[in-house]
Formats: C-alpha cells, structure tokens, sequence
C-alpha cells in the first residue's frame, strides 16, 4: 500500500491561510531544525505582518538522548529577538508524538519568558504521547505507526516523502 | 585489533588519545562543538543532556584550568561533578588505582576524567572497566605523562579551525619543551590526521623527542627559520618541575632563542595567530607584547575548551 501524501507547496499554502489575520502582527516565527527552519523561513512572505525569524535545535533538549544519541554537526539554535514577552510561533513539519514541540518548549524558556507560544505545523499525523496539540495545521493524515514522513527540499522547492522508520 | 576508544558500532566511548583516532570522528567531535559555543552566550548556560549522570574528576596531578574547565563543561551539562583530591585521599593511604576506581564505580560512576603522571593510566581504567563488563562507564583522559592530552589537542584544533577555517594549507608549527608535552603530541596526531601538509617542531635537541620526525613533523633548531610563513604558532610551557638533569642553560637563555616576541613573529604570516595552552611563562617562552597582542588567541581557546569538553562528554555519555 502506498500512502497518498499531500502536495508540500499546497499544504504550506493551506497552513499560511490558516495563520492569515489569526496570528500576532508581530508574532515570532521559530522553526525547528531541519524541516520547520525551512517552512519559518517562507511564512514571513505568505503571512501579512511584522515577523521575525528564528532557529531551533532540540538535540540538547529532547528525551530521547540517553537511547539515539547525539548527532553530530548539530545546529546552532538562533533567535534574533527578545524572548521575553514576545509572542512566538513554534513551526515544524510534521507533529507526531509532540516530543520535538515539548523539547522546543523548555528550550525556550532557557532563553526568556515568551507571553505566549502557539504551533504551526505542515502535517500532523496524530499519535501524539503529550498533551500538544497544533494551533495552525496545514493537512492531517493518517499513516501507519512504522513509517515517518520526512519533508525535503530542492531548490527551494518543498517535498514530502514516505520512509521506512 | 578495534581501537579501544570506539566501541562495536564506531561510536566514541573513551577519549584516550588522538592517535589512531579516525578522521572523520574527529570532525565529527568539532562538529558537536560548535553549538556548545554559543550555550557559553545564552542567558542560561545549561543543557539536560547529561541530567542525572555522576562524572567524577580524578586529578592525581595538579591542575586548575583543565580541572575547572571540566567541571564547567560537566555542570553545563546537567551532570553532577564530584572533583576527589587524591592526593589528600585513599592513595596516599596505600590504595590502588584500581581499587580506587571500583570503589568509585559502587557509588555509581558514569564518567572519569582522569589525569596522570603515569602515561597509560587511563587506557588502564578504559581496559579494567572493559573487563569487568562496565561498558556503560566511560573514560575522559585529561592528561597522562607525557603521552597525550586530547581534549588539549581538540581544542587547539578547534581554535585552528576557527580562525583558519581548513587545514589543507597550512603551515603550523610549534615552539619549545616538545619533549616534556602531551599537548604537543596530541595537537601532532590532530593535524596530520586532518591532513594539515606542514607541522613544524621548533626547539633545541636536547627538549625534542628522539625520531620526533616519525611523527610527520619538520623539526628545526633555529627559530626564525622555523617560524618563516607560518599560519599557526603554537607556543609550549617549559615544563621546569619535569626536567630532572641539565637540559638548558637557563630560562633566559631559552627565551632568548625560543621566546616568541613580536620581532620574531614578524617572520610568520602577516596573519598568523599565536596560541598557548597555559599556563604561561612570560619571559620564558613568550613575550607580554606577544602574549596581549591582537594575535594571541590565547583566551579564546580557553572558551572553546568547555564546548570541546561538552562535546566530548556528550558524545561518549551517549555512545550506542
């Protein structure tokens, strides 16, 4: 069986139209590496306001260190604005069990004290283990437990795939 | 016969020395760094990596700046430090480095950092842990005799790798008491390995390992000569307290011909950058204009020395 997998440049189009009018003027657009840094870099120009734009890495924060270990060339998370009282936007490609978004959420909390954090997400693909649910989302699907959906980009152009996990 | 230090998958498990260490673990240990760097810049100078996790510094020879830059990098970390003063503790009581070792593993050890007069000490523990089935237990060496310092080299890679950006064409070459200094073999190990084409040693005979040249160094006794159009100066601590016998006249006169001062740096690149592992001598082996000039990188290799440590804990603390 083949999982029939949404167009990404549509999704991201859909995702946008949501945000539209919805989201903070100036809310903070915060992608988490590698995915979600591609997608917080395109929002800015398809969501009216005044938004700036960070990165995230998690690889510090996530729960699962002790058993997958640390990837090397991890990159540097960067938020060029003052966390303290800003409104962020987490953004992300997929959201499955919601450990990336949980981990995204206390490493912030390093850097400041945000008023509030909403969630934008490309797909969301259920089987969530925390309490994490997305604010803005581009496309829901259902996909078998074992797969993972990976989001991809050549030249500029976004792509979803299918991958054995 | 795999190398100690990796274990069946390739991962790092020990950091023993940077000899015969892979080149593509090395870069992948730089690599880690870099985002350990800017944890130094954040508000909140702390990650959970190592949450929960016992790494235990085990200084049998003195130290202040590798010991505190250790323990930085642990607590940085999450992890919680124990520093033990053995010299003041059970060894001087008769112990064995062993039994010191298992007595530290019953109170639940998940990292050591080990340094040593001995050269050897701490592939000693790596291969007892080893044995015992403890291979959950990991390494650190900060230092052993005059075999090698890696996380010294690391860092002084990594301060390389900063300001020059690729090894492919430089000429590095380091100054003084090559004899005495681990720092210099593991700092030789690195850049061969990453492919630096031109390591020079600079000293006189008397304070240079015999068949150092085996090595893949250049070894010259004449400074000015040595130091002509290099990119890299790496200056060495006289190690005074280790020289038994007559190996130099005097201070000064090893300062007059292997001092770094400005006038002889002008025979490097216009470019250069001049480093030192600390502590250092001034007067003895490098001049104050030298030491406080815009060339030094001096301090900043101090700063990069904590990420290089988290880096390498992390790595290690996580090896599957």
């Amino acid at each position: 069986m083949t999982t029939q997998l949404p167009d990404a440049e549509a999704t991201l189009v859909a995702l946008a139209e949501r945000m539209r009018g919805a989201v903070a003027y100036e809310a903070a657009f915060v992608g988490i590496y590698s995915g979600g840094a591609w997608l917080a870099e395109r929002l800015p120009a398809l969501v009216p306001g005044d938004h700036p734009v960070g990165f995230i890495d998690v690889s510090f924060y996530r729960d699962d260190y002790a058993t997958a270990g640390l990837k090397g060339g991890s990159r540097r998370t960067s938020l060029p604005f003052n966390v303290d009282g800003a409104t962020i936007v987490l953004v992300d490609d997929v959201l499955f069990t919601g450990r990336s978004v949980r981990a995204a959420i206390n490493e912030l909390f390093d850097f400041g004290r945000p008023a509030r954090i909403e969630l934008a997400v490309l797909i969301d693909r259920g089987g969530r283990e925390l309490p994490i649910e997305p604010t803005y989302c581009g496309a829901r699907l259902t996909v078998a437990q074992d797969l993972s959906i990976v989001l991809s980009r050549d030249d500029d152009r976004l792509k979803l795939d299918v991958q054995k996990a | 016969m795999r190398n100690p230090q990796l274990n069946a998958n390739g991962a790092l498990t020990h950091l023993l020395t940077l000899e015969g260490l892979p080149a593509d673990v090395i870069r992948n240990i730089l690599d880690t760094a870099d985002p350990f760097v800017s944890i130094g810049e954040r508000e909140v100078k702390k990650v959970p990596l190592l949450r929960g996790k016992a790494v235990f510094n085990l200084f049998f020879e003195n130290s202040t700046r590798t010991r505190t830059t250790f323990e930085i990098a642990a607590k940085r970390l999450s992890a919680d430090v124990i520093n033990l003063n053995i010299g003041a503790s059970s060894t001087s009581k008769g112990e064995t480095l062993l039994d010191t070792i298992d007595n530290l593993v019953a109170m639940d050890a998940d990292i050591f950092v080990v340094r040593h007069s001995q050269s050897g000490a701490p592939h000693l523990i790596a291969q007892h842990l080893c044995g015992q089935g403890r291979s959950h237990v990991h390494v650190v060496n900060a230092g052993d005799g005059r075999h090698a310092h890696p996380t010294q080299g690391l860092l002084d890679l990594y301060t390389i790798r900063h300001y020059k950006k690729d090894f492919h064409n430089l000429t590095v070459a380091i100054v003084g008491d090559v004899l005495h200094s681990r720092v210099a073999r593991s700092l030789i190990h690195g850049l061969t390995t990453l492919g630096t084409p031109e390591v020079r040693v600079i000293g006189t005979r008397t304070l240079m390992p015999s068949h150092v040249e085996a090595m893949g160094v250049r070894v010259f006794t004449d400074m000015r000569e040595g130091l002509r159009g290099c990119d890299v100066v790496v200056m060495l601590r006289l190690q005074s307290e280790r020289m038994k016998g007559a190996l130099l006249p005097s201070a000064g006169e090893f300062f007059k011909n292997y001092g770094l001062t400005q006038d002889k740096l002008a025979l490097a690149k216009p470019d250069a950058i001049v480093m030192h592992p600390g502590p250092m001598n001034r007067g003895v082996e490098i001049d104050s204009p030298v030491a406080d000039g815009e060339r030094a990188v001096i301090l900043p290799q101090v700063t990069f020395g904590i990420a290089v440590r988290m880096a390498v804990m992390s790595m290690i603390a996580s090896a599957a």
